[in-house]
């Protein structure tokens, strides 16, 4: 990218502020909905970072898969278990508090002085830029094809794991014996009652 | 620009979600600070990858596969949250105690 250097160390300097502002409300916030929407903040002012760092591939990469993907599936979850309830008092959470922030502190700094001392090896070749992209697919089916087929087989199973962690059971056994049980079913869909004959809950999946 | 600026912006954004994931007491939060931590990472790996390895940009391809574990992750524990929160009809994470004795 060609801007010049004061640009670029403004820009930096307010993509820093927003990312780690939005961080912290994420984390501090009380009320979680503000937090999903910081979130998503925090997503957007890390891929301006990444376009900072000459590469726009992974930039569009992280808006559409985080903002668009992870951060939709996050509000949609805290639709799904939206409940307003105070959480009980836990005896120390002062304390608690209070030991993890210096836990934290203690390990900025320590990373920090280790960013700071160690000399890095950095390299004066120019940057791939807007080539980046051919770079990128050149590796993917190079060097990288194991994993590369391996993240496609490891997403499939993360989706038919979603699907059967969050499906909504729905077992005709246990409905004959209580009754209608509210929590069981879809309130906007309810389904006819499959014949229980079937040995497993296997029938319900048609 | 100096890498060191990109990589103290990662380590404070790593140290907020490791502060977020073990004070918070709403399970959807912990899954956020992971998801901040996982974009520290990705911040770090990518500033080695524009200042040390320009020509070869390997940390972008490491980086784009880290997006692609960070949705599978955050469905699978969306899913999970959304399990326990019918089985226990809460979100909070002091009375998540099923694997405790």
């Amino acid at each position: 990218m060609n801007l010049a250097e004061g640009v670029q160390l403004v820009s930096f300097g307010v993509l820093t502020a927003l990312l780690l502002l939005a961080a912290l409300g994420v984390v501090l916030l009380k009320n979680v909905v503000y937090s999903a929407f910081l979130l998503g903040g925090a997503f957007i002012s890390m891929a301006g970072l990444y376009f900072l760092l000459n590469a726009d591939f992974v930039a569009a990469a992280q808006i559409l898969v985080y903002v668009g993907a992870i951060n939709v599936l996050i509000l949609f979850a805290i639709m799904l278990v939206n409940k307003r309830e105070d959480y009980d008092p836990v005896k120390g959470t002062g304390v608690r508090r209070g030991a993890t922030a210096l836990v934290c502190l203690g390990l900025f700094a320590l990373l920090s002085t280790m960013i700071v001392s160690t000399p890095w090896g950095i390299s004066s070749a120019t940057p791939a830029g807007d080539g980046s992209i051919v770079k990128i697919g050149i590796h993917f089916f190079t060097d990288y094809l194991l994993p590369f087929e391996l993240v496609s087989v490891l997403l499939l199973i993360a989706l038919v794991g979603a699907i059967v962690l969050a499906r909504r059971e729905f077992i005709p056994e246990i409905l004959s014996s209580k009754g209608e049980d509210e929590a069981l079913m879809l309130p906007e869909r309810p389904r006819e009652l499959v014949a229980s004959s079937t040995p497993s809950n296997t029938a319900n999946l048609k | 620009m100096r890498l060191q600026y990109f990589l103290l912006t990662a380590a404070a954004l790593f140290c907020i979600g490791v502060y977020g994931l073990v004070t918070s007491r709403n399970a959807v939060r912990v899954l956020m600070s992971i998801e901040l931590m996982l974009n520290a990472v990705n911040l770090n790996l990518m500033a080695f990858s524009n200042y040390v390895d320009p020509d070869e940009i390997k940390g972008q391809v490491f980086t784009t596969f880290v997006i692609a574990i960070a949705a599978a992750e955050a469905a699978v524990g969306l899913a999970i949250v959304l399990a326990i929160y019918r089985n226990r009809d809460t979100v909070d994470m002091e009375k998540f105690n099923l694997l405790k004795w």
